[in-house]
């Protein structure tokens, strides 16, 4: 393949993505250290703004806003690199998209600041919001599924121009990963406009909690695969161009995005392993159902580290561990999403301790499960987006990562990898402590147990410091890198599959069967305990406490 | 499709390791009844106060140093207010929501649930140690969430 620049348009609109993506970075960001401080004891907020108008506004903008749009600027662009310009149907898709997400974002951050949403990012019922909050969220969802639409056609045009071929590896995943959304999304679409919106305009006097609940993690568990798989999707694809490899097995990373497909979606009842009005056995199947999703993820990290053992003998390394040293540490295109990686692996085992059933009871609702998720998402998810960016963003205003800017992204990453350790550290032990996520600094009159916490609660605010001096530093080369850097041709890395791997089987590529297999899937999980939850489950008037 | 020999012996110990896991818990919750508090019991949310047990929130003995502890959660505080229970009583809390969503844990034990209006919520626990126990809410219910806490107090037998 060769490697020219996208096409301008297209780059445009990837470029356009990941700048709304980056000003929600920032924003949320300013957030969440306002919140370590707070929670520390050492600040009060001026001006009444309240930290849970801030905690809102940080799980919005990160987890929602910032993820959704660069997730589909780096999907598009890789579309257009893979498969050709994009046509002029997914071109006015996206762009429709771009707009509705971003009318979206914008009804829903004023609602927050103007404390009309103070509800969290989960927007639990019966809080209720402002209707407009709502509104906002379903235009974000909406513009996304109108962004995937034009992702769809662009696949279905190479496979009619090339039938008989497997597509690409990264378009491939680009369509696995919107279809993965797309099921998700279709239970946060359902609550959100049959039960949160009719019912905050006042137009029903109540909300059935149990159902918004269960329709809300239908979503919000996929939720994470989907910020998840295009992280990778620069491991299975990208990664082993830089280092100068080749990708392991083609067949096997489709699989790998195949089983999450299958598997992510009905699995929302571990985070309602607490929660009365579902039996035992509903939950307990969605928990084995959970732990099928972590064979993808054994199957990804089996292929990242075949890739890099195989490239590194290739260059002529020795013994068990020598291909250790061939890694190119230096290059920072593959370290910020190589400790991205390796951070997955207490992540990953975090995670299986939260959905394992009744072990659960121990860090429910703790801040070990906040740990937990900043160690996935906001270190995993978040490195490897800051170390494609590195790359994307240059290839797409036709400028050069430069040897300053690649040391200046090395000390960003350790920078964040030494923040996360001391936040997140502090939050998984203070959390087996008992202490609660999303909670204000509070001593609880003094109590002994709680005054415990405190010196924890002192080491998140200094590794939240250090994360906010770090994001300053991806947005400085950011920045850099759209606007100022050196004119050139910077890479847009795509890995080759390596010639002893197998020819793909193109029933990978029939999505009519693994949609279908998904759909079946949900059904089990699903059917019978909504059903319950629909005939049996009281209505709540909604409240407004703040 | 073709598994290279070693990805298969890493997926087969990956694989196990998983069963193994859900073996332990699923043999714990069925057959020791270890079960996650999954009440079924419902009731009408806005009439908490007019509805058993909950319209005598508090602590009733029920038999041998056995209590039933009934809570009311609501924005932004437990009923009833510092309890006193003698060490090794076996206590079956059972606990709603007079408004929004909010979660029940007493630091340093197991006990932990949601308690969701108009939904009862319910487990057992025996308290073995003497000492303070604090109950705090631990999910988000309003600006004064920080504030809902009371206490057990566990006396010596």
């Amino acid at each position: 393949m060769k490697n020219t620049a996208l096409h301008p348009n297209d780059g445009k609109l990837a470029l356009a993505h990941i700048a709304v993506g980056y000003i929600a970075l920032f924003l949320g960001a300013i957030a969440g250290l306002l919140q370590a401080f707070v929670r520390s004891g050492t600040l009060e907020l001026p001006a009444g703004i309240g930290y849970y108008q801030l905690l809102t506004a940080h799980g919005v903008l990160l987890a929602l806003v910032f993820t959704t749009f660069f997730i589909i600027g780096f999907l598009y662009a890789s579309m257009s690199r893979t498969t050709g310009d994009l046509t002029p149907f997914a071109k006015k898709s996206a762009w429709i998209g771009f707009w509705l997400m971003t009318i979206g974002t914008a009804i829903t951050t004023v609602m927050i600041l103007l404390n009309k949403a103070t509800v969290l990012y989960t927007f639990y019922a019966p809080l209720k919001a402002s209707p407009w909050f709502y509104i906002g969220l379903t235009l974000v969802v909406v513009g996304s599924w109108v962004s995937g639409a034009g992702m769809f056609s662009q696949y279905a045009v190479w496979k009619k121009k090339n039938e008989g071929k497997p597509s690409p590896l990264l378009s491939f995943m680009a369509v696995a990963t919107m279809i993965l959304w797309i099921i998700a999304t279709l239970g946060v679409a359902v609550t959100v406009l049959f039960q949160f919106i009719p019912w905050s305009f006042g137009l029903v006097d109540k909300i059935n909690v149990l159902l918004s609940r269960t329709l809300f993690w239908y979503f919000g568990h996929p939720l994470v695969y989907f910020w998840l798989l295009p992280a990778y999707m620069c491991w299975y694809v990208i990664i082993p161009k830089i280092i100068g490899g080749k990708i392991f097995s083609d067949s096997l990373a489709r699989l790998a995005f195949v089983l999450f497909v299958l598997f992510s979606i009905p699995v929302g009842f571990h985070h309602q392993i607490l929660e009365s009005g579902i039996t035992p056995f509903w939950k307990f199947l969605q928990i084995v159902l959970t732990f099928m999703v972590i064979v993808p993820s054994l199957m990804t990290a089996f292929a990242l580290f075949a890739t890099f053992e195989i490239s590194g003998r290739e260059k002529g390394a020795s013994g068990l561990f020598g291909w250790v040293k061939k890694l190119p540490w230096t290059d920072v295109r593959f370290f910020a999403p190589f400790m991205g990686m390796l951070v997955f692996i207490p992540g990953g085992a975090g995670g299986i301790i939260n959905a394992s059933n009744q072990m659960n009871q121990v860090v429910h609702n703790t801040l070990w499960v906040t740990g937990h998720f900043h160690l996935t998402v906001a270190t995993t998810v978040a490195l490897t987006f800051f170390g494609i960016s590195y790359w994307l963003v240059p290839h797409l205003t036709g400028r050069t990562l430069t040897p300053r800017l690649n040391k200046l992204g090395i000390i960003q990453t350790v920078f964040w990898c030494i923040g996360m350790f001391l936040m997140s550290g502090a939050m998984h032990t203070v959390g087996l402590f008992g202490a609660p996520r999303r909670t204000a600094y509070t001593t609880y009159g003094d109590h002994p147990q709680a005054l415990e916490w405190m010196s924890y609660q002192t080491i998140m605010a200094v590794g939240g410091a250090i994360l906010f001096v770090a994001i300053l530093m991806i947005l400085y080369i950011v920045i850099n890198l759209a606007v100022a850097a050196p004119k050139g041709t910077e890479e847009f890395p795509v890995g080759e599959v390596h010639e002893d791997a197998e020819k793909t089987p193109l029933l990978l590529e029939n999505w009519k069967i693994w949609i279908g297999l998904s759909v079946v899937l949900i059904v089990i999980a699903y059917t019978v305990p909504v059903i319950d939850i629909i005939e049996n489950a009281p209505s709540s008037p909604g409240f407004k406490f703040w | 499709m073709h598994l290279h020999r070693l990805e298969k012996v890493w997926l087969l110990i990956g694989i196990g390791t998983l069963v193994m896991f859900l073996t332990i818990v699923g043999i714990s919750a069925f057959a020791q009844g270890h079960h996650p508090p999954s009440d079924l019991t419902t009731l009408d949310p806005q009439k908490v106060d007019t509805t058993e047990p909950f319209n005598q929130p508090g602590l009733k003995k029920i038999g041998d140093n056995e209590y039933e502890l009934v809570i009311v959660s609501q924005a932004f505080a437990f009923m009833p207010n510092d309890i006193k229970i003698p060490e090794g009583a076996k206590v079956h809390i059972i606990v709603t929501s007079k408004d929004v969503v909010h979660g029940l844990e007493i630091v340093g034990t197991n006990v932990n649930m949601m308690v969701t209006p108009g939904h009862v919520n319910s487990l057992t626990h025996t308290f073995h140690k003497p000492g303070s126990y604090l109950i705090i809410c631990n999910e988000y219910c309003g600006t004064g969430h920080q504030m809902m806490s009371t206490k057990i107090e566990v006396t010596k037998a």
